[in-house]
């Protein structure tokens, strides 16, 4: 048997067909953010940017990028009309205070019940965690966008992180270039397998439990 | 700082006749920054960074002092700078690795500077409650990570929250847009970032702004910054924002 892994871009136009209209979103910084390349063009969503922001619009045209509007990972964005900006303090309220309905953050492991570490692999590396661990408490709804296994075929979903934790049991949908996988409370659900993957293959390359799709829609 | 002297708006008598916060330049705007001093220094990324008064204050001399900021600085300038002059103690930040931190992480790595890493939200939290005037304050960001450990944590509504106390300043250095003589600031796009909360946590609070205005020219309905937070504005030379790398994450 033989399937096609989805591209970077093929994740994200996945995740953006599951926003729906009036949203309030954040994208974490790098993969995350092609999430916005993708929003149908006929809704109207709003993403939140940490630095203070509601209302993000797209990179703007070379030649006109300001740097007074930046996005959380300091490249130059731009202003939807309607558009507001606001201080840190605030910015961080709406993200701890529940009022975005969906964060999109990278991940380096989730564990089997929705644990998030994203922020650190530990070891020697400068520790560095910005807005990650604000956005994994606060959001509605925390989707992880990752690939499924490490360069070296690991699988990034684990029974218990081993990096440093972001939070605990706090992501409700893992966006991979092989599935999307729900965390339930009976455990992982695996729907939307990539063309050509069986439900046993991406079993055996998860290595964790997970009920197949027809269990869930049976639920 | 509190020294007596006409121009310095609050920290002036009983009767100067005119408050007037706008000092000549960043010089005097940091005279009296002490050695040991808490400076909080706004900007995110390249927006918002009080880039004049940064420099003014390695003229200044100053040292052995607590930089808050959310990052560590970017190649040799800003707070990076600040770094390098051997000035800075303790750097308590949120995102302190960047593309280009290379001086902060020279002087971590060698032991000659502390970090204290905090999550960005708690950071400006911590800052707004110190302008509040609140005792400290629970949070659930970070419950149950390594940036928790040791501190005092409780369940609120079965919600697991850590412990989190206030972040005073000696000195609070913000850029804005706009001042006028009673301190009223307005900031530009996302500039604005750490700045209102900065200003409102420090004892002595200095605006560098790239333009002064007469009373009366900033909308009262949008000032960002009322002045009461503010205890000097200095004006300087209009710059064009420049970037810093962006960044890679998970």
């Amino acid at each position: 048997m033989s399937y096609a892994k989805l591209t970077r871009e093929q994740i994200a136009a996945r995740i953006a067909r599951d926003i729906p209209e009036g949203a309030y979103v954040n994208l974490g910084i790098g993969m995350p953010t092609l999430v916005g390349n993708h929003l149908p063009k006929d809704r109207e969503i709003f993403l939140h940017s940490e630095n203070g922001i509601l209302g993000m619009g797209p990179a703007p045209a070379p030649g006109l990028e300001d740097m007074d509007l930046i996005n959380a990972g300091k490249e130059p964005v731009s202003l939807l009309t309607g558009g507001a900006y606001f201080h840190h303090t605030d910015s961080f309220a709406m993200m701890r205070g529940g009022h975005l309905d969906i964060c999109v953050l990278g991940a380096f492991q989730v564990s089997v019940t929705g644990d998030l570490a994203n922020w650190s692999i530990g070891g020697d590396a400068i520790p560095a965690v910005g807005g990650a661990m604000d956005l994994a408490v606060g959001a509605k709804s925390v989707w992880v966008m990752m690939e499924h296994l490490t360069k070296e075929g690991a699988s990034k979903i684990v029974k218990r992180c081993t990096y440093p934790l972001t939070g605990i049991g706090v992501v409700k949908r893992i966006y991979t270039d092989l599935a999307v996988i729900d965390v339930t409370p009976r455990g992982l659900a695996a729907r939307d397998l990539v063309a050509g993957l069986a439900f046993d293959d991406l079993l055996r390359l998860t290595g964790v439990s997970l009920l197949p799709p027809a269990a869930k829609a049976a639920a | 700082m509190g020294e007596s002297r006409k121009g310095l708006g609050r920290e002036g008598g009983l009767s100067t006749g005119m408050i007037d916060k706008i000092v000549p330049s960043v010089e005097a705007a940091l005279a009296d920054v002490s050695d040991g001093s808490t400076v909080l220094v706004g900007g995110f990324g390249g927006a918002g960074v009080p880039g004049e008064l940064i420099d003014a204050l390695i003229e200044q001399g100053a040292r052995e002092l607590t930089i808050v900021n959310n990052n560590a600085g970017n190649a040799e300038f800003g707070v990076a700078a600040l770094l390098k002059a051997g000035r800075v103690r303790k750097i308590i930040c949120s995102y302190p690795r960047t593309a280009d931190s290379y001086v902060f992480e020279a002087l971590y790595r060698a032991g000659k500077v502390e970090l204290e890493l905090v999550p960005q939200g708690t950071l400006s939290e911590r800052m707004r409650a110190a302008g509040a005037g609140i005792g400290a304050f629970y949070t659930p960001t970070g419950y149950g990570t390594d940036l928790a450990k040791g501190k005092e944590t409780r369940m609120i509504d079965g919600r697991g929250h850590v412990l989190e106390y206030p972040i005073h300043g000696d000195v609070a250095l913000v850029k804005a847009e706009r001042g006028d003589r009673w301190g009223n600031l307005v900031y530009r796009k996302s500039a604005r970032n750490f700045g209102p909360t900065m200003a409102s946590a420090a004892k002595c609070t200095i605006a560098q702004v790239y333009e002064t205005v007469e009373l009366g020219a900033l909308d009262p309905e949008c000032i960002v910054t009322p002045g009461i937070f503010v205890t000097r504005v200095v004006k300087v030379p209009r710059k064009k924002t420049t970037a810093v790398p962006a960044e890679a994450a998970a």
